[in-house]
């Protein structure tokens, strides 16, 4: 960052705008358009319909890449918040990693607990199951928008940072908490074993190509919002700058 | 000997705000420092900065060799801050606040006996909750509990506002014994006349930064 | 000093306080008294209720805590003593031990009163030989919802003005306690035919999310609380 001369110097900054593409986020972004594209033409076309769920069976071209993303996310969010309590790798970077990938999660997993829903109601007649997977999500999905109020707190970059990485962590052990007690809680579920059979190759191949999709469409969001996120921390030490210089002038009017 | 406080440019930022943009200051063993200023000065701040409790945003922050800048946790405990709050427990009595508050330095009976003591405290206000006394009272139970500490920095903000005026008397007394014990003490006050009287040093803040000016007697 | 003792004056103190002000004992335990006969209200069966009532004990405790731990903080934050106790350089690994073993004795008050109006209000019935099973329960549990509480307060508080988001924060977190204790004591109860040996594993689980927090809570709370 560029200090400024003196304090006038301050004044005369322009604001901080600069785009946050790359070449490497350009060809990501296209090959995740491609993928996404391809998703859409071997989802909504090409593959089969299912013997039983006939067309509903396509939502969950939507949902298992969704879920998939949003797990991944959310194990992003936990190693990123990880790097950053090590001294030895502590950056602010991996704090906004961790919190541009914990924005992605919410919103996939949001989708996920919407289009799982509706792939239950069409195929199994019920919007909604206590079973260990889908309950677990649904309390990840609350603990993460928790956990992106707990980033709004305030205070320095660094005192967001731990504060977050910590709640981060602590969610993280606990999914399997949740995890084993929702499922000693319900021990059977039937769809759970009708969902996993009678996949044939090409909705396989289908399903493969959703979560490749998903995961460079990931991998672009994350990257887009990190930098955007060290813009606004940029904005605001830029902003103490002119605070400061401002400050200054008033002591030296006294 | 080292300073006790050495400030060198220290920014400090409360909500976006720089409360201190730019303070430098060094306080050697022993002294009573004046801290005055207009309200909104950063007068505060810069307590609360030497007790650890404000992060160093810039600058370089030393207060009894300890680095504040990298772990400010470091300096605490050989602190003693009385803020604008009085850090009591409003459903304890006198004695049971002080008591407390001795006891997390690990001072003994007497020690704490003769801090009620040294404030006025000891008698019947050393039973009352906390929550009925007087502002005032009050206050001199907060110093009553900072003496109890044995802190080797002092930093007081506005400590004689709402002291009657042997409260004020005891308040002096009790700082001047304390920095010829070995103690350092800084005192933020717009008490000019008096604290100008204790003080071995004035010192003016303004917008958050420090103007060193005359040694006073 | 170490942590150990800081703890012992930390729970001291605050036990002393409760002992002094008297608001658990005045406000939250009829808060919970009510909670029940709320549910009584509400769900109006009384076979319902003596087959949920396991489920509505753990749900009121639930709320309940919320208040105490906004209590347990509200004290500290009042008048700045928080803040003092980190001056003090006073360890926080200490507080946090401290509050929460305070706690730990203000849920267990607050449990025994919602488990006498389970059976008073819901006819739940206790048994011999889920006795043991019933104490362990409440044992780990209570354990386990003080760490989460003190931590999570003590988040809430060291971020001024955020008391809402202790609620949103601690529920989810607490999933599992509730799932496990409900399930536990109706082992203990023998709601629903079950029987003491089921409950037993979730006794497990209880003790570990207990340890999780014990140990997480005191490596954390120093941060947490920092502003």
């Amino acid at each position: 960052m560029n200090q400024p001369n003196s304090d006038t110097d301050v004044r005369q900054c322009t604001p901080v705008s600069r785009p946050t593409g790359t070449t490497f986020t350009r060809g990501l972004g296209i090959a995740a358009l491609v993928g996404i594209g391809w998703l859409v033409v071997f989802g909504m076309f090409i593959s089969p319909n299912d013997r039983v769920q006939k067309k509903g069976v396509r939502i969950m071209y939507i949902h298992v890449p969704s879920a998939w993303l949003a797990y991944l996310a959310f194990i992003v969010t936990g190693i990123a918040s990880a790097a950053y309590l090590f001294k030895r790798t502590r950056s602010l970077t991996w704090d906004r990693i961790a919190g541009a990938s914990a924005e992605v999660g919410v919103l996939f997993m949001g989708i996920t607990l919407v289009s799982g829903s509706l792939w239950g109601r069409i195929s199994w007649g019920t919007y909604w199951t206590w079973d260990a997977r889908l309950t677990t999500t649904a309390f990840l999905f609350v603990t993460y928008i928790g956990y992106l109020a707990v980033r709004d707190l305030g205070g320095t970059h660094q005192q967001r940072a731990t504060r977050s990485a910590i709640m981060a962590l602590l969610a993280v052990l606990e999914v399997p908490l949740v995890h084993f007690s929702v499922k000693w809680w319900r021990p059977l579920h039937q769809q759970e074993t009708v969902a996993e059979g009678k996949l044939n190759g090409l909705m396989l191949f289908s399903l493969f190509v959703g979560i490749i999709a998903f995961t460079l469409l990931y991998v672009w969001l994350v990257l887009h919002r990190q930098r955007v996120l060290a813009m606004q921390d940029l904005v605001d030490d830029r902003g103490l700058d002119v605070a400061l210089a401002e400050r200054r002038a008033e002591g030296a009017q006294v | 000997m080292d300073p006790v406080v050495h400030l060198e440019g220290v920014v400090a930022v409360m909500g976006g705000f720089p409360v201190l943009a730019g303070a430098d200051l060094t306080v050697e063993q022993g002294e009573i420092v004046l801290l005055r200023g207009p309200n909104g000065a950063g007068k505060t701040s810069l307590l609360r900065l030497c007790a650890g409790l404000l992060p160093v945003e810039r600058g370089a922050a030393r207060v009894l060799g300890c680095d504040l800048a990298a772990d400010r946790t470091s300096v605490r405990n050989r602190v003693g801050l009385l803020g604008h709050a009085n850090g009591l427990y409003a459903d304890l009595t006198v004695r049971d606040n002080v008591t407390f508050w001795g006891a997390t330095v690990g001072a003994s009976g007497d020690e704490i006996a003769a801090s009620l003591a040294r404030m006025g405290l000891d008698g019947r206000l050393a039973t009352v909750r906390v929550g009925r006394l007087s502002a005032g009272q009050r206050r001199r139970t907060a110093l009553a509990c900072l003496v109890a500490r044995r802190a080797e920095l002092w930093l007081l903000d506005e400590p004689h506002a709402g002291l009657d005026a042997a409260g004020r008397d005891e308040l002096d007394a009790t700082l001047r014994e304390a920095a010829s014990a070995g103690a350092t003490v800084m005192v933020a006050s717009h008490e000019l006349e008096r604290a100008g009287a204790l003080a071995t040093r004035v010192v003016d803040v303004v917008g958050g930064r420090v103007r060193p000016r005359e040694e006073a007697s | 000093m170490t942590a150990w003792k800081i703890a012992r004056l930390v729970a001291a103190k605050d036990l002393r306080i409760e002992a002094r002000s008297r608001v658990v004992t005045n406000q939250v335990l009829p808060f919970a008294a009510l909670v029940m006969v709320m549910f009584a209200f509400a769900l109006d069966n009384d076979d319902v209720l003596t087959r949920v009532a396991p489920g509505l004990v753990w749900l009121a405790t639930m709320f309940s805590m919320l208040v105490l731990v906004q209590r347990a903080f509200a004290v500290e934050t009042a008048d700045g003593a928080l803040d003092a106790l980190q001056v003090a350089g006073v360890r926080p690994g200490g507080i946090f031990l401290g509050k929460a073993m305070a706690l730990a004795a203000e849920l267990a008050a607050l449990e025994a009163v919602l488990l006498l109006g389970a059976i008073v209000l819901y006819k739940a019935q206790l048994r011999g030989p889920g006795v043991p099973l019933l104490l362990a329960t409440f044992v780990a549990a209570t354990i386990g919802l003080s760490f989460v509480g003190t931590l999570y307060g003590g988040l809430a508080a060291g971020a001024k003005g955020r008391e809402t988001l202790l609620p949103l924060l601690m529920l989810p977190v607490v999933a599992p306690v509730l799932i496990g204790a409900t399930r536990a004591t109706e082992a203990a109860l023998g709601t629903n035919g079950a029987s003491p040996s089921e409950g037993w594993p979730w006794i497990g689980l209880l003790t570990l999310f207990a340890a999780l927090f014990g140990v997480g809570g005191t490596l954390a709370f120093g941060s947490l609380i920092d502003e």
